[in-house]
């Protein structure tokens, strides 16, 4: 590396060779780039919590109504209507009474009901499986196909290339939006569900991936080991998929997570448009467009799925820029100057 | 180069090309075109079905309507372009224009308003990289990636335009709401500038009195519903910019750049004296664009000839100079108006549609009308585009911080001001001006939303009706807009990139 030696990066070496003095003490074999990639992972906060709202929520949208003809724990149907009770104001309560709330509970129907007394707790539930399942799907689809692409393209270049490239740049001209908008259509028109609407989106939102995972394959090819592996006489297949994607595989998560964020939003801004999910089947999208007439008798009847979107929207991205340091070191943050001072301390230096 | 912008430009026209074909083929199978007419009751069901294969054409192959199509578009290369006719038989290039007009419009300025801020921010939050406002920014662009549109539209809608609109009928703020605004400002005011600890706390305090101070004062001297800036005002904010600029750019001592932002300045507070007639009954559009225009150009002249060595930074001073003078005095006449505007619509921040139907005004009523429906989409826009600018600009200027030239600037003594704005901002920019290209055509595709949303008559109105009446002339003439400009803005961005940096030419 470098000979700079700022207070900062001397702070560092010394920090370095004392942690790298304490590791040697505790661990005779050096851990896995796995574990590498957990520790550092771990370390970063806000992905953390990330993590752990995200599958607070994917397990109450999958237990609480039931998944697949298994009934759920919540009793309520999300498509029976019944006597609206207090004008379907939510009956969750977060204050204490004695702070003069009404005591921490959930109620009849925590999240109220609508003007026809289905509950919304069952419903917003319901809606935040269906979108979940669509966005992973998406991202399914997305990464393969965009790993696929990038890596043939990468490998192969020449001819290959050019027209894998110049196929990605034809999906790059035209908006994102549109196009899902126009495959939406499709799905919908062909009576197709949830999964249809979520291939469709997948195919058309692979591009990103297809040229970073493109860039990084054309410079792993002329690595020495992938010379070794060709002079062995393994298949251009097997040296793709066994010796290419895998050391591709930090920029394939971070960018699967990111695009799971992103076909959330697209996802419900279709169903907005009326291009993407359709009654009778539902998703937070589509009933954020429902009620949002009801605004000014009913908030949080809009309220509720649009915070979940944000809230699960907001968490994957935590998390792929968590993924995003773990995996690439290079991108790891400096320490700031107070907690280098605390550090230090701890560790006894000057 | 030209070898470079040739290859560049038929690479571009043959992706146009193969995706105006998928497009036309997704769309018009998209759906079933007749649906309507095959549900209708009407007496006459099966003719209206004839009329309708007729005139779509639906019986030719499709790639027999896709040349067809395409014959007309390519005559635009001629001057005479042939978008097709609608559904209903309009003519989809008259629509077209009006569309793109008002879509234009929106995206344009958000575009530009976050660019401008985007790169602020972004600058900012990398000097002061891991500080409290780093944080709160980084959590803020976060947030606002991960909106959905539309619920915030909505949001916008229902506390912005309708609490404003609610509290201009008698603007004033109890003790209570001063004493909490005041000290929210200035805490972020402390955040903003930084410094030592003693110097926050005289941040702060400073702010919170001052505005402690001011916001009784404007809603006793009733300035929301009666704004006054006046000629002084123009003229003594304009010097107070022209000096600001100097000092950001060389400081105040280098007369060479101090001098015409100076006479720029007194050069608007003369003309908007002389001017003033013209800009209160002679005003139109024409006026306004060469005010404009003239703003720019006339301390970019006086400048460059008025300087040799601080040449660039003598322009940028005079020229930042004339355009905010003379948006200053936009203002100020904006400001007269004001009081009848508010008389002519009471209700002045409006949630629907692109301009007020049968508003009648002056030149300066209609602006603010323009200005006021414009606000919340522009607003949403921009604060989306923004974060995604703030984050690329923060990342590039980081990523430049490191190299070794800035630290030889630095090790050479060049003041931080420097070292910022000439040698790291500008190679950080580069980066930027690819996203800028992409974002802005996706934008476009994103007013479809936001159009939705606010009731809009752009080009995204054009899009979902025609996509929802499996009409593919709408549809592709809002394609041929959109990935035009992305092509478009993509070569001119690739052309700028290899302008910019020589490794680029292949």
């Amino acid at each position: 590396m470098s000979n700079d030696t700022t207070p900062q990066d001397d702070a560092i070496y010394d920090l370095a060779e004392a942690e790298d003095a304490a590791l040697a003490a505790k661990h005779t074999k050096p851990l896995s780039q796995g574990r590498l990639v957990l520790r550092r992972f771990l370390r970063h906060r806000a992905a953390l919590i990330s993590t752990i709202v995200l599958i607070f929520i994917i397990i109450v949208a999958f237990t609480s109504v039931g998944f697949a003809g298994i009934p759920g724990w919540w009793d309520k149907s999300y498509l029976a209507a019944g006597n609206v009770i207090d004008g379907g104001r939510p009956t969750l309560s977060l204050i204490p009474t004695w702070l003069g709330g009404d005591g921490i509970r959930l109620g009849e129907h925590p999240l109220g009901q609508d003007s026809t007394g289905k509950d919304y707790f069952a419903l917003v539930m319901v809606g935040t499986q269906r979108s979940l399942i669509i966005a992973f799907v998406v991202g399914i689809v997305a990464t393969t196909i965009g790993a696929v692409m990038g890596a043939v393209a990468g490998y192969f270049r020449g001819w290959v290339d050019n027209v894998l490239m110049r196929i990605t740049d034809i999906f790059i001209v035209i908006p994102l939006l549109v196009l899902a908008a126009v495959l939406g259509a499709i799905a919908g028109n062909a009576g197709g569900g949830i999964f249809a609407l979520a291939l469709m989106i997948g195919l058309v939102s692979w591009t990103g991936l297809a040229r970073l995972v493109r860039g990084e394959v054309l410079s792993l090819r002329e690595r020495d080991y992938v010379a070794a592996a060709r002079s062995t006489g393994a298949s251009a297949f097997r040296i793709i998929f066994k010796h290419l994607l895998p050391n591709t595989i930090g920029i394939i998560v971070v960018n699967a997570t990111f695009a799971i964020g992103g076909a959330i939003l697209l996802e419900s801004s279709l169903s907005f448009l009326g291009f993407g999910v359709r009654a009778p089947e539902t998703s937070l999208g589509l009933l954020i467009s429902t009620y949002q007439g009801a605004f000014t008798n009913r908030p949080w009847l809009f309220w509720w799925p649009g915070m979940i979107i944000l809230v699960i929207v907001l968490a994957v991205n935590f998390l792929g820029d968590g993924l995003r340091d773990a995996f690439d070191p290079r991108q790891t943050r400096k320490w700031s100057p107070r907690r280098l001072e605390r550090l230090r301390a701890e560790k006894g230096l000057s | 180069m030209l070898k470079f912008i040739l290859r560049r430009l038929v690479q571009a026209f043959g992706v146009m090309l193969g995706a105006s074909v998928l497009v036309y083929v997704l769309v018009i199978n998209s759906g079933d075109p007749l649906a309507d007419l095959r549900e209708s009751n009407a007496r006459n069901r099966d003719l209206l079905i004839q009329q309708r294969i007729e005139f779509m054409e639906l019986d030719l192959p499709w790639w027999q309507r896709y040349l067809d199509w395409l014959g007309g578009v390519s005559r635009c290369f001629i001057g005479q372009c042939d978008f097709g006719t609608n559904r209903q038989g309009v003519d989809v290039g008259t629509l077209l224009g009006q569309a793109a007009a008002s879509t234009l419009r929106l995206v344009l300025l958000a575009t530009v308003l976050a660019l401008i801020i985007g790169v602020a921010v972004g600058i900012l939050t990398a000097i002061r990289q891991y500080s409290g406002l780093d944080y709160a920014v980084t959590f803020g662009t976060f947030l606002f990636f991960s909106l959905p549109v539309f619920w915030a539209a909505v949001l916008l809608k229902e506390y912005l335009a309708i609490g404003f609109n609610n509290w201009l009928q008698d603007p004033g703020f109890t003790p209570v709401q001063i004493a909490l605004i005041a000290v929210v400002l200035g805490f972020l005011m402390q955040v903003l500038l930084a410094g030592s600890v003693k110097r926050r706390i005289a941040t702060f305090l400073v702010t919170t009195v001052f505005f402690a101070i001011v916001m009784p004062t404007f809603t006793a001297l009733d300035l929301f519903r009666n704004p006054q800036l006046g000629m002084i005002g123009v003229a003594l904010l304009t010097f107070a910019v022209a000096l600001s600029v100097t000092a950001m750019t060389v400081g105040l001592r280098n007369r060479e750049v101090l001098v015409p932002a100076l006479i720029t300045a007194a050069g608007v507070s003369i003309m908007q004296l002389v001017l003033f007639n013209v800009f209160v009954y002679y005003m139109n559009w024409g006026v306004l664009i060469l005010g404009a225009v003239l703003a720019v150009a006339l301390p970019w002249v006086l400048a460059r000839f008025m300087s040799n060595r601080y040449r660039s930074q003598a322009i940028i001073a005079a020229t930042v100079t004339g355009v905010v003078g003379a948006g200053l005095t936009t203002l100020d006449h904006l400001f007269r108006v004001w009081p009848t505007f508010l008389n002519l619509k009471p209700r002045p921040i409006s949630t629907i549609g692109s301009q007020t139907p049968n508003f009648r005004g002056g030149f300066w009523e209609t602006f603010l009308d323009y200005g006021t429906q414009m606000l919340l989409p522009t607003l949403l826009l921009t604060l989306i585009s923004l974060a995604s600018y703030s984050r690329y600009t923060r990342t590039s200027m980081l990523e430049v911080n490191r190299q070794d030239y800035i630290r030889t600037a630095r090790a050479k003594g060049a003041p931080e001001r420097t070292v910022i704005f000439r040698h790291a901002l500008r190679n950080a920019l580069i980066p930027i001006a690819t996203i800028a290209a992409f974002d802005f055509a996706a934008l476009i595709g994103g007013a479809v939303i936001t159009e939705r949303v606010f009731g809009w008559k752009g080009m995204g109105d054009l899009f979902a009706a025609g996509l929802d009446q499996v009409d593919p002339a709408p549809v592709m003439a809002f394609f041929v807009i959109t990935g035009g400009v992305a092509v478009l803005f993509n070569l001119l961005a690739d052309i700028s990139y290899a302008y910019l940096d020589p490794r680029i030419r292949v």
